[in-house]
């Protein structure tokens, strides 16, 4: 296990002092499509300190447009072209790297959980060759002793080491995800990108495989982004949770500012809108209208169209960032620098 | 496993039978009296006769087609009308250099065409790849026989390099096996293309990749093995469009082998050797068939694991 | 732009997408490809060509009339495509070829289609032992290879228009047969069809009402391919001589009797053959586009 404390100390080439893993400010992600021009992401700031776990929220229909930002870890960006802003990873500027530099950093340095466990694994190549095929990337030693740690890797995951030389389709979905972490974090990676690592699972198999990821966090000292809809799942992992509307951050804070503390009305929209276990005969109530276009965004505001507290101002101008305490801020013209200290959505 | 494979050649019998019973009485309907065609036009009516029952001719159809079947097993296919030499042995002199024919050509196709396929999708919409696949689309098209005129025009008789004929040389085999395999060529070059691209998409090449492995090791170790399913029941096909094609490449090379050999016993109205020839290519047909399914089971451990 | 009211009575504006008619909506991707178009011009050229055949050149007196006077002529401007031995113009003979190849090809695979797709459709349908015996019969037809089915038939029933499309057909019917059934099975037990079922509809209705068109985007892609290799096989019957016989011209044909003459008179053989390839070309292509422009996972 590497000394991950380097990461909370290193300095830059500029010399600032890096406290986070990952730091991305003001990202902008577009997609050419012949069809035109897609915003993916508009100005995405994230940071997550060392260590620590950041949930990225918001229920997206094109959930993995968002996601983008994370697949840097996974491609270099097609389709998507970067157009502005920039990515730190402990303190080194990916968007410096070359392609060959960046398939150092991939797996060893950032590892990354995708969705959908059932296709995620090669059908054609037992398990345990797939998790020792990262271990042989990054780490000088025989295929052998690659096979061993990668038997040890499933032990950890729950999963008996016997079973490596057994094929995909021989294991069960939750199984299956498992296999998949531990491919991620068979390098004991500093960040750890999970994208609705559990949703393709059963809700019972959810439980345990969120539990496990956390204990191996917690093992290793793993920083993680965590994106999912699944606001229970941010409450269980996450410390921080940014909530994410149109490619943009809305409203970031900890778990107790954003839960308990709610500004932006898109949260609050988020929170409205989950059933209510107590009063059961109570009506949904979901957020009116629909998703933006991202080819096609509206000025202003990207929520004003289906905010309940929309003003004249929302439509023409986007709102500045509002700051409640040091972690916690939110965009939105319903607070200033007075109001928002005393916490909830005006105007409810 | 073994227990899929017996299965296998077991359901394989009743198929068979199936196709000497459909192609006997197909051929049944040939016109032409064999006792003419054997004792010739002059004979007289009551050798004629003679000749008929001593062949059974006048039985009913499936009692000669049973008595047919019952010498098959024994490897007895009848004697021809024309050279009045026993059909298997005719066919056995002759089968081996169809045989050779076809394996030059199997091997020419898979070994050109799946390096194509490759690379046309690793380096998709460059000029590599609409280059390869408009070759590739050609080559489909073209009738087996007309490029094999051309290539024995180009290359026999114009340019004198080749033989246009018989199977003297060592390199007689050379323009023969082009013409034959041109269309495996293009057609397996196509499909491997299609599957490359299809599995290029997948996810679990994305988490090959998020693992930081190299592209060319990702498409060497992962995706050329997933690829490779559509392409060999591709290959399998083409084998049996191969059994077609040699007839015509035979004929138009005058190659020694039994699908010449089938078209001149079909002009001579030699309907033992007609029939012995068909039942001679099905049966290669389905014994390939039935190893490239199994093919199947050893690339594709999903497919194993129904069968074991 | 399109009005909704959500459920809470409030008024919004929502940009409406017009779902098209499946043949609209195929169209409009396949006008996107521009080698599918090719293909589709020059179908429908050789279509045309077939059509006004007699109207371009007469039948008996350019096409099958003989002129041994003019035999084996180069190209020239009276004969852009020249003579063949018995001094007959090549192209009026590859116009009216065109005729031949495309009629008995789209016959032969129309029928196949038919008598298939039936088979393949009750086969799936009712599954059980009929399914079975249908696809033991099939298994038997499709273990032998295509081109030699219809040289046997050939070699046996002799060389008349009839007689040749069954040949030709005969190999087709377990091919469309199983694409027709593997859609059925594919459908019979959706959940809409259960649903159908559970409102009473019979079952004729569940077939042609939610099967087949389950099953038409494959069959239409099999079938231009299917007319295909069915031109290239009849023209190979032909070069074998069992196929379309003289005087009749065919591409195939041509190309056996140029077969003689190919040293010295090379152009006899080089027309047909061309024409054989650019429609086989043309049909690939038309059929691919047609295939992906189907593609239900690309809508």
């Amino acid at each position: 296990m590497s000394n991950k404390s380097n990461n909370s100390a290193s300095k830059t080439s500029a010399g600032q002092e890096t406290q986070y893993e990952l730091d991305i400010k003001n990202l902008v992600v577009e997609y050419r499509t012949p069809d035109g021009v897609v915003q993916a992401l508009n100005g995405l700031d994230l940071q997550i300190p060392h260590g620590k776990t950041l949930g990225l929220g918001g229920r997206d229909r094109r959930r993995k447009d968002d996601g983008r930002p994370v697949h840097f870890a996974a491609d270099s960006f097609p389709p998507g072209v970067i157009v502005d802003g920039t990515i730190y990873l402990a303190g080194e500027d990916l968007m410096k790297k070359s392609e060959q530099e960046m398939e150092h950093i991939r797996g060893q340095k950032v590892s990354m959980i995708f969705q959908d466990p059932m296709t995620s694994l090669n059908p054609v190549m037992p398990v345990q060759e797939q998790i020792a095929e990262v271990i042989e990337m990054h780490e000088k030693i025989s295929n052998s002793e690659a096979i061993q740690k990668a038997k040890a890797m499933l032990e950890l995951v729950g999963i008996p080491g016997e079973r490596g030389t057994e094929y995909p389709h021989q294991f069960s979905g939750g199984m299956k995800q498992r296999v998949v972490i531990a491919i991620a974090l068979a390098c004991n990676p500093g960040l750890l990108i999970a994208d609705e690592p559990t949703t393709a699972l059963d809700v019972t198999i959810q439980a345990q495989v969120l539990e496990m990821m956390k204990n191996l966090r917690d093992k290793y000292d793993t920083s993680m982004l965590m994106i999912t809809h699944d606001l229970g799942i941010v409450a269980e992992v996450c410390d921080t949770v940014s909530i994410i509307y149109a490619g943009h951050v809305v409203e970031h804070g900890t778990l107790e500012d954003v839960f308990d503390h709610t500004c932006h009305p898109y949260t609050e929209g988020l929170f409205n809108s989950l059933p209510n276990l107590e009063d059961r005969t109570a009506k949904l109530k979901p957020i009116k209208g629909l998703m933006p276009d991202p080819s096609n965004l509206p000025k202003g505001c990207p929520f004003c169209p289906r905010c309940d507290y929309a003003m004249d101002i929302c439509k023409t101008q986007k709102p500045l960032r509002v700051y409640r305490n040091e972690e916690h801020y939110v965009e939105c013209f319903l607070y200033n620098e007075q109001n928002i200290k005393e916490g909830g959505v005006i105007g409810k | 496993m073994w227990k899929y494979i017996l299965k296998r050649i077991l359901t394989l019998i009743p198929v068979l039978i199936g196709v000497t019973l459909i192609v006997y009485l197909i051929m049944s309907f040939a016109p032409g009296d064999p006792a003419i065609t054997i004792l010739g036009d002059q004979a007289k009516p009551e050798a004629i006769a003679q000749l008929r029952e001593e062949m059974h001719l006048n039985d009913p159809v499936l009692v000669q087609y049973g008595r047919y079947i019952i010498n098959l097993v024994q490897g007895d296919m009848g004697t021809s009308y024309k050279t009045k030499k026993e059909v298997s042995f005719e066919i056995s002199s002759r089968f081996p250099n169809t045989l050779k024919l076809s394996l030059v050509a199997v091997i020419l196709s898979v070994v050109l065409a799946i390096p194509l396929g490759i690379v046309a999708a690793v380096k998709q919409n460059t000029f590599i790849d609409g280059f390869s696949m408009i070759i590739a689309l050609l080559g489909v098209s073209i009738p087996i026989f007309w490029f094999a005129l051309l290539l024995m025009l180009l290359f026999s008789l114009k340019l004198g390099w080749l033989p246009s004929s018989g199977n003297s040389y060592w390199y007689s085999i050379i323009l023969p096996a082009a013409a034959l395999g041109l269309h495996g060529i293009a057609s397996i070059a196509r499909v491997t293309r299609s599957s490359m691209l299809e599995v290029i998409r997948q996810d679990y090449i994305r988490t090959a990749r998020s693992k930081g492995v190299p592209y060319s090791t990702v498409i060497k170790r992962h995706a050329l093995r997933n690829a490779l399913i559509p392409t060999v029941t591709v290959i399998g096909l083409e084998i049996g469009s191969l059994l077609g094609g040699s007839v015509l490449t035979e004929t138009v090379f005058a190659w020694p082998g039994i699908g010449r050999y089938m078209i001149t016993s079909i002009s001579g109205r030699d309907i033992p050797s007609v029939l012995g020839c068909i039942i001679v290519f099905t049966l290669c047909f389905s014994v390939c068939n039935l190893i490239v399914d199994l093919l199947y089971g050893f690339i594709d451990p999903r497919i194993k694991s129904q069968y074991s | 732009m399109s009005k909704i009211i959500t459920e809470d009575h409030q008024e919004g504006e929502v940009q409406v997408f017009k779902k098209q008619s499946l043949l609209a909506e195929t169209w409009r991707r396949l006008k996107k490809n521009w080698s599918a178009m090719v293909g589709l011009a020059i179908v429908v050229l050789l279509i045309l060509m077939a059509v006004f055949a007699d109207v371009l050149y007469d039948y008996d007196n350019v096409v099958i009339k003989q002129d041994i006077a003019n035999r084996l002529q180069a190209p020239t401007s009276a004969h852009p495509f020249g003579t063949d031995e018995v001094g007959r113009d090549i192209l009026a003979r590859i116009v009216h070829g065109s005729r031949v190849s495309l009629e008995i090809g789209f016959l032969a695979v129309i029928f196949s289609l038919f008598i298939g797709g039936f088979l393949g459709a009750i086969s799936g349908f009712f599954g059980g032992k009929i399914d079975n015996v249908i696809m033991r019969i099939m298994d038997v037809f499709l273990a032998i290879p295509g081109t030699l089915l219809a040289i046997c038939i050939m070699a046996a029933l002799g060389s008349s228009i009839f007689k040749l499309i069954i040949a030709l057909s005969v190999s087709n019917v377990p091919v469309f047969a199983r694409i027709v059934r593997g859609s059925v099975l594919t459908v019979r037990d959706v959940e809409y069809v259960e649903a159908a079922r559970a409102i009473g509809c019979k079952n004729g209705t569940i077939i042609f009402g939610h099967v087949l068109p389950n099953s038409l985007a494959p069959v239409i892609v099999q079938t231009t391919l299917n007319i295909a290799g069915v031109i290239l096989t009849i023209a190979g019957l032909s070069f074998l001589g069992l196929g379309v016989s003289e005087p009749r011209p065919e591409w195939g044909g041509m190309l056996s009797s140029g077969r003689a003459y190919i040293r010295d008179y090379s152009y006899m053989t080089m027309f047909p053959g061309l024409m054989i390839m650019i429609t086989i070309l043309a049909l690939n292509l038309l059929g691919d586009g047609l295939r992906d422009a189907l593609d239900p996972r690309l809508r």
